[in-house]
């Protein structure tokens, strides 16, 4: 395609609307229409060229009305997401294809069946927020390099039509162009514009840079949404639970065995009811109670030596950590997320000789790491035959455990009963206990529960998650490109002189009261008429 | 304390009230120009001003005193966070009028600020002490500042508003889209204010019913309501005497109570709404336009606009960035999906449609009116429905 040489000498490239140099309207060079001044006219790729599936693809992408579109769908979406609760928050053991009909009614089985309930790790939602990224980078590359060209070759002296064809357009009649011109500048230089000059023409210019705030915002969201991909990165991420009870070591999951943390103590405190302060405010509140404090003491531990041979734990690090205050080190954090209080940590039992009636001994069991037998002070041993945690009778009707936590345990014991010389079994359990015999002989030997005692156990939740730094980066320059985009505006004031009259053009990419005030100002001390808002006079033109 | 600090918010809803009257005064009154030849005010104009920063000022009393008895910001509850709300409104108000003296936007921003301190009163107005979750300084970090934006996107509201009842038709019989979307929004408005006032007008009297009813768990649990039920609770038996018996008793799935509020709240707004327009023979948008006359809608565009501009990027920092960073801290992760999570992104997403929709001049004017009045109904349906009813871990006690 062949290039555009304006008359002012500009080569133009093929596809400019509006000359780069002078600002001679290029195209419909006799309308009176105002200039559409977005990108100042310079040729865009997705404008220009529209051949190739290649063409068709940039021109879709970098459409604003596509990219709203995009917006808009994504909107919707994560609206729809919120109706009802996602996966992740349904109770942990309950199965969605039942949860939503049952608690929904018929509104969420079609939830479900939409496949809703897991609708923001849905293909179709990152395929939308991928679609979004493209459509940014194509529309900012489509028009950044343009217009970065376009601002950078301007002259001050500009073609008659294009200061016409500006938004805010006036001329005046004056005595002395120079003195007119002088003191325009100095106020123009009061209100910090910076002035260029040629022949005797004025162009005011202020915060250009305000115009690449779109495009350094845009480069944020690209970077924070490389960065949340990145996630899917082996290696990068890291999340795990691990229940800790008091003095108990445990390995920190995700960290390959590198890492091993103690929990000394959990504390859990809560508000008195009595604080004068918030007395009140507590009762007025259905809440049961108002915690204050959940606080694992926690020692970090590496192991040194070879597995298996001499293998000890060294400690690293303690700390206590706290809702809001978690567990740094190396690249994970531990953090306070959840807690038991109470769990059963150890029962104690005594044994009585029904023969004698006499009590033989007692014995106590760690619930948590039970030895194979026990000795009772009369010398006897009381093996155990069966350990229950959590007992249950299985579907096949055979006692077992659900689990491996202490929340319901039960036992069957076994002694030699030194009259028969065999083995007898009592099963006990928390308000369970009789003889396992296969006659209906009575066992010699009784147990009873005699003591309990509890332990706190925290749970803690692990995390590594090298993406940060990028999100943060990203973030960052989100953020200082908005600010830049929306709190500075690019101004542009023209003054040329012709014979004796002063032409004054103007154009802003926002807040036109704003410029308006500034000209108005400049038009006072340099005794000019007030320019026209010529849109006031033109009905709005749809571009 | 407690009561001192109480009485200079009443007193700052009173400044409020007589901002209002003064912008109403101001807008029939003599006009003056400034030297564009623009209408924008007259002394009225300045006493509202006055009484507007009086309220604002008053506001702050009393979050400073609160803050300073409780020891930390007062924005940890739904009556905190809707006075501090109230507050961010008026202080958005007085900068932007400060740029752009048009007493319309008083008219209508400063019932604004009046209504979230209506809302914040149903709430439960004593000290509440700080969960675990809340005791950070990221609390006062990310929302003063998400705050501080939704008030000047509040004010963004206004301006749109205002906009709209002067550029619309609302006299002519004929019903169309337009005059239908401003008799919903002044619909919605009465709604709310139908819903402060019966809900604080039952509870002057400690009205209360309680319900013995089978929950979802099919369990027998109780229920109470705090307005008269209309619509009982799933297999419901009345246990307070002397209470009204339920027209209807709902099924398990739906919560009973928090129904029959929604339906007393509309249900009120309906008969209001009717009431004034039977009264009144005209639309409700249609009795502001006298008022109206002299504003520039242009005018009106770009303050609706730059509120925008400004409050977003606010928004965006204390809404996302730094409600990022403390989600990290606090709940091990920076984003999880929880339904206010989303709900600042769905606004976040929308003022940003709202700034690319405006990049097409086609959209500047009545259309980005409409833009800025969804997005407030955004921000006000977070507000109400994403905290009281789709409950996550914001939720508040
Ligand atoms: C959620 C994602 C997005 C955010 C937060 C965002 C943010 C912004 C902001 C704040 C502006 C400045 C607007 C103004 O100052 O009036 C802007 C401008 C712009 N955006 Fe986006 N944007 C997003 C997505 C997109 C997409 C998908 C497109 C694709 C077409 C796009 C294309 C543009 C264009 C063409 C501009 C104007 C640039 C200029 O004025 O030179 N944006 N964007």
């Amino acid at each position: 395609m062949e290039e555009i040489k304006c008359e002012c000498g500009q080569v133009n490239p093929y596809g400019t609307e509006v000359c780069g140099a002078c600002g001679k309207p290029l195209v419909n060079d006799d309308s009176t229409k105002l200039l559409n001044m977005r990108y100042e006219g310079a040729a865009r790729r997705s404008q220009t060229y529209n051949r190739s599936i290649i063409d068709k693809v940039w021109g879709f992408f970098s459409s604003v009305k596509v990219g709203i579109g995009l917006i808009i769908v994504t909107l919707i979406a994560s609206m729809i997401g919120t109706i009802f609760p996602q996966e992740l928050f349904i109770p942990p053991g309950e199965d969605p294809s039942v949860h939503y009909v049952e608690e929904y009614g018929p509104l969420g089985q079609l939830y479900y069946s939409f496949g809703f309930h897991n609708l923001y790790g849905s293909w179709w939602y990152m395929l939308l927020i991928a679609a979004l990224g493209t459509s940014i980078i194509i529309a900012s590359i489509d028009r950044f390099f343009p217009l970065y060209r376009a601002l950078k070759s301007q002259r001050v002296t500009r073609h008659p039509n294009f200061l016409r064809r500006q938004r805010i357009f006036g001329t005046s009649q004056v005595e002395t162009v120079e003195e007119t011109m002088e003191n325009a500048k100095k106020e123009l230089k009061k209100r910090r514009y910076k002035i260029r000059e040629e022949d005797g023409n004025l162009l005011a210019e202020k915060n250009r840079w305000a115009r690449w705030g779109p495009y350094v915002n845009h480069i944020g969201l690209i970077v924070f949404l490389i960065g949340a991909s990145l996630r899917f990165v082996p290696g990068m991420y890291v999340h795990d639970n691990v229940w800790v009870r008091e003095g108990e070591t445990e390995v920190v999951p995700g960290t390959s065995g590198e890492f091993y943390v103690e929990n000394l103590a959990f504390t859990m405190e809560i508000y008195d009811e009595d604080d004068p302060l918030f007395q009140d405010g507590m009762e007025a509140s259905n809440a049961v109670m108002f915690e204050s404090l959940f606080r694992t003491d926690a020692v970090l531990y590496r192991p040194e030596g070879i597995l298996g041979l001499d293998q000890s734990l060294v400690e690293v690090d303690r700390h206590g950590i706290e809702v809001n205050d978690p567990f740094h080190f190396d690249d994970f954090s531990l953090y306070q997320v959840d807690y038991k209080l109470h769990e059963l940590s150890e029962m104690t039992f005594d044994v009585e000789d029904r023969l004698t009636n006499e009590e033989v001994g007692s014995f106590a069991v760690d619930l948590n790491n039970p030895e194979d037998d026990y000795s009772l002070s009369n010398g006897e041993t009381v093996r155990i035959h069966s350990y229950f945690p959590n007992y249950i009778i299985n579907d096949e009707g055979i006692p077992s455990t659900e689990n491996a936590v202490p929340d319901n345990p039960a036992f069957i014991f076994e002694m030699v009963n030194d009259d028969t010389g065999e083995d007898e079994h009592t099963f006990i359990g928390i308000q369970r206990n009789f003889d396992v015999t296969p006659n209906d002989e009575p066992n010699r030997y009784s147990y009873s529960l005699s003591g309990v005692d509890t332990n706190h156990v925290t749970g803690l939740t692990v995390r590594k998650d090298n993406t940060i730094p990028y999100l943060i980066i990203g973030g960052a320059i989100f953020m200082i490109g908005l600010a830049q985009g929306s709190y500075w505006s690019h101004r542009r004031i023209w003054l040329q002189a012709k014979n004796n009259e002063v032409w004054v053009a103007a154009h802003t990419n926002k807040n036109w009261q704003s410029l308006k005030k500034d000209i108005s100002n400049v038009a006072r001390y340099a005794k000019l008429s007030m320019p026209k808002d010529q849109t006031d006079l033109e009905d709005h033109d749809k571009s | 304390m407690a009561q001192l600090s109480m009485n200079l918010l009443t007193i700052s809803f009173f400044f409020y009230l007589f901002a209002t009257i003064f912008y109403a005064v101001a807008l029939t009154g003599k006009k003056w120009r400034n030297r564009n030849r623009e209408v924008t005010g007259n002394k009225w104009g300045n006493v509202g001003y006055i009484a507007s920063i009086g309220g604002l000022l008053f506001s702050l009393g009393y979050f400073v005193t609160r803050w300073i008895e409780i020891g930390f910001a007062p924005v940890s509850n739904m009556f905190e966070y809707l006075t501090f709300f109230s507050i961010t409104i008026s202080l958005a108000f007085v900068l932007l009028y400060g740029m752009y003296r048009m007493n319309a936007l008083g008219l209508f921003t400063m019932p604004v600020v009046m209504l979230m301190i209506g809302y914040a009163s149903i709430f439960v107005t004593e000290y509440q002490p700080l969960q675990p979750a809340l005791q950070s300084y990221w609390l006062e970090i990310h929302v003063l500042t998400t705050g501080l934006g939704q008030g000047i996107l509040a004010v963004s509201f206004g301006a749109g508003l205002v906009q709209l009842l002067r550029m619309i038709d609302l006299k002519s019989k004929r019903m169309t889209k337009q005059t239908f979307g401003i008799e919903f929004v002044m619909y919605m408005i009465i709604s709310l204010v139908a819903f402060i006032l019966v809900t604080n007008s039952f509870n002057a009297f400690n009205y209360e019913a309680t319900f013995s009813y089978v929950n979802e768990f099919d369990e027998q649990a109780e229920v109470q309501y705090k307005l008269p039920p209309i619509f009982g609770p799933n297999e419901g038996e009345l246990l307070t005497p002397e209470r009204m018996e339920p027209w209807i008793y709902m099924p398990v799935w739906v919560v009973s109570d928090d129904f029959n509020t929604v339906v007393w709240a509309f249900g009120t707004g309906l008969l209001l709404y009717v009431g004034i327009r039977l009264v009144t023979r005209r639309r409700i948008g249609a009795l502001f336009q006298p008022l109206l006359k002299n504003v520039n809608p242009e005018t009106m565009d770009e303050i609706s606009y730059r509120a925008i501009a400004i409050g977003f990027p606010i928004f965006t920092l204390g809404g996302l960035v730094f409600a990022m960073i403390w989600a990290q801290v606090a709940w091990t992760r920076f984003w999880g999906w929880d339904p206010k999570e989303v709900w600042a992104l769905i606004t976040f997403l929308f003022y940003a449609a709202y700034l690319h929709f405006r990049l097409n001049r086609s959209w500047q004017g009545e259309r980005s009116g409409w833009l800025a009045v969804i997005g407030f109904a955004i921000i006000m349906f977070n507000l109400i429905f994403v905290n009281l009813v789709i409950a996550g871990l914001h939720s508040y006690a």
